[in-house]
């Protein structure tokens, strides 16, 4: 439609009603499938920061899991800078340096746990984000938001797509800033490139992506928000503890080792200790990121799929 | 795709069989079970015209939201058809939704974002360039008065701004049909009628057809063209208020005259207008008649040259709330009340779940 004929719309709103079933509609409405996208995700984003209590209350569970697991459980120093003696052989702090660093390198891929757990909670924040991304459409159907969007001619994939991206976009400022609260704290970043952080990122972006897909998936005929929080409590800390983002697979049982090679944090937390670290992982950065496009991407189509037909009832 | 009925109609000259309207939408045996079991709509057929107000009135759980649900594109209907603006509801939603605005029963507008952040928010939905919904929303912020509170967060609206709020968001798109879902429910006297004066203004500057439902009879009777009274989901009754009423068969005169023998049935039948009378107890009569202020006097006058004296007489127009009561078995009053504490009660517990 072009501007004139939009000005003179406007001018005059009710001008010449055409015809039922006229195709030549009188309001001014883009025919592009993607519009209402932004405004849905802006929306979301813009009850989201415009709140800052409920992104510190967001941050605050990682940071202190940094805090607690990572400077308690501080493995490097129980096993390097005298911490570590045994009575009565006189072996020299060196060797004893050495093997400790050793070991670290061997465990964890890394000297310091501090920074490997770090990366790990990356992952944590962006699977907590992508949890509560299926609450907001519970609650959107609740208050009849829901039904007022499909009331509209917004694609019924956008509606999906928005929490969808706006999931994405909450996390990776999240993790942004626990990658700056770790680096504060004393991550190491001897190995830091720009490339390793984009690489990092666009990797937590897919993991993101995929899992909020599940869990909007899961809310998506869900009228209860307690259901919904059950699942999410049910389903967080498996998830979080059969991945390596805590710990290193290698010392886990033989099933829980198999559980965490088909798990999407495990291969992104691997592609960030690979990148942010220089740690050694437990593949190749192309079969990690393979991994996770492959995850992101079946999860948001079968989501879109399932929301032309679950949306509407 | 136009529509038949109306050109046959043309041709034969017998515009005037509507109005001289156009038929907007066309509601064929629309049915809509729930869970299989749950009958909400059970095959309505109407139609509605272009530029009309019709009102959809009912008691609770009528299916009258259901019905509206389903016109909107939000419900798939159980069986039927029905087309909004010539497209078919099943078959083109997407034309269907471009072309109408809803407000809905509840309010819908995001709490945490600002009136006109609502607004606009509703103006992308419908894909509207914003050089042009920032004049729409500047508009219709101003129809509904809300220019003063556009920029604050729609929390501290009150019941009366938040329906105000909805119905600019209804409007955005300019559609050319309003749904409206029980308009002012729980709303004051006068914020009722102030919502109703905004409605009527905003219907003659875009020229929309309003379909809405309510459960105030004197609203649906000022301001409805038509009402279609449903009821267990069925249309009961369809027809101007004027018509509805008139189904009741005139005005009743209620009359006593001086305690006689006589049966003055015959007598009071034989004049003019009268439809039907009846002898309520020996002193008493009930009779219908059309006009009854023309004819309550000839009555009066056809006793007393007889020799009977009239002592007490009262005349009563039929209302839409007998009609209703006629039709439902239910009188609206002693709903009401009902409805208003119901709708309360759920805006209290939507707060107290924040
Ligand atoms: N999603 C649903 N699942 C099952 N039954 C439903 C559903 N929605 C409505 N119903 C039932 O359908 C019937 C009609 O409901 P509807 O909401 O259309 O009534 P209504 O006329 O709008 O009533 P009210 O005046 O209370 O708003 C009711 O018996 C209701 O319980
Ligand atoms: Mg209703």
């Amino acid at each position: 439609m072009t501007t004139a004929e939009a000005n003179k719309n406007l001018v005059q709103p009710a001008g010449g009603i055409p015809a039922p079933g006229d195709k030549s509609n009188s309001t001014i409405i883009s025919s592009s499938p993607y519009h209402g996208l932004w405004a849905l995700t802006n929306r979301e984003l813009k009850k989201w920061y415009k709140n800052p209590v409920i992104l510190l209350l967001s941050l605050i569970q990682p940071v202190l899991w940094l805090g607690l697991f990572g400077k308690a459980m501080n493995f490097g120093a129980i096993f390097t800078d005298g911490a570590f003696s045994i009575p009565g052989l006189n072996i020299p702090k060196e060797i004893i340096n050495q093997l400790g660093t050793m070991l670290m390198l061997n465990v964890f891929g890394t000297t310091d746990y501090f920074s490997f757990l770090a990366v790990g909670m990356l992952s944590f924040i962006v699977l907590f984000t992508a949890m509560f991304s299926g609450m907001s459409i519970v609650w959107d159907r609740r208050l009849g938001t829901l039904n007022k969007v499909m009331s509209t001619p917004v694609a019924r994939g956008s509606i999906v797509m928005s929490k969808i991206l706006s999931s994405v976009i909450r996390s990776l400022v999240q993790a942004s800033i626990i990658l700056v609260l770790a680096v504060l704290l004393g991550m190491n970043i001897s190995n830091i490139t720009a490339i390793g952080v984009l690489g990092t990122f666009a990797s937590l972006a897919l993991l993101s992506f995929g899992f909020s897909a599940i869990f909007l998936m899961l809310a998506l005929r869900s009228t209860n928000q307690n259901t919904q929080m059950a699942v999410v409590n049910l389903l967080n800390l498996p998830l979080l503890f059969g991945s390596n983002a805590l710990f290193p697979a290698s010392f886990m049982p033989e099933w829980l080792q198999a559980f965490v090679k088909i798990n999407p944090i495990s291969y992104a937390t691997d592609i960030g200790r690979q990148m942010l670290l220089g740690a050694g992982g437990m593949g190749t950065l192309a079969f990690d990121f393979a991994y996770l496009t492959a995850f992101a991407a079946a999860f948001s189509i079968v989501g879109i799929m399932l929301s032309w037909r679950l949306l509407s009832k | 795709m136009f529509n038949l009925t109306n050109v046959v109609m043309e041709m034969n000259g017998e515009m005037d069989a509507n109005g001289g309207r156009r038929t907007i939408m066309q509601i064929r045996d629309l049915k809509k079970v729930f869970n299989g079991t749950v009958v909400a709509v059970d095959g309505v057929t109407f139609d509605v015209y272009e530029g009309e107000i019709f009102g959809f009135l009912g008691p609770n759980g009528a299916g009258k939201t259901t019905t509206i649900s389903m016109l909107t594109t939000l419900l798939r209907p159980t069986s039927g058809t029905a087309t909004v603006c010539g497209f078919d509801i099943l078959k083109e939603p997407n034309e269907v939704r471009k072309r109408i605005g809803v407000v809905p029963q509840e309010y819908t507008a995001d709490e945490d974002l600002t009136g006109y952040e609502n607004i606009m928010f509703c103006a992308d939905l419908y894909g509207i360039p914003r050089r042009i919904s920032r004049e729409r929303a500047d508009e219709l912020l101003r129809l509904v008065e809300l220019e003063a509170a556009k920029d604050r967060k729609v929390e501290t609206y009150s019941g009366g701004m938040r329906r105000r709020l909805e119905l600019a968001c209804g409007l955005i798109n300019h559609p050319r049909v309003l749904f409206l879902d029980e308009p002012t429910l729980g709303l004051d006297v006068q914020t009722r009628a102030a919502v109703w004066q905004y409605i009527r203004k905003l219907k003659e500057e875009y020229g929309m057809t309003l379909f809405l439902t309510t459960h105030y009879l004197e609203e649906a009777d000022a301001l409805c063209d038509r009402i279609a009274i449903i009821d267990h989901g069925k249309i009961v009754k369809i027809g101007s208020p004027k018509e509805l009423k008139d189904s009741l068969g005139g005005d009743v005169i209620e009359l006593g005259v001086q305690e006689s023998d006589d049966d003055l049935t015959p007598l009071i039948s034989s004049v003019q207008h009268v439809k039907e009378v009846k002898r309520v107890s020996p002193s008493e009569y009930r009779i219908k008649s059309e006009l009854g202020e023309v004819t309550a006097p000839m009555v009066i006058d056809a006793l007393r040259s007889k020799g009977y004296r009239v002592n007490k007489i009262s005349l009563t127009r039929p209302t839409l709330d007998q009609v209703y009561l006629e039709l439902t078995g239910k009188s609206i009053r002693e709903e009401n009340g009902d409805r208003t504490q119901a709708m309360r009660q759920r805006m209290i517990m939507r707060r107290a779940r924040r």
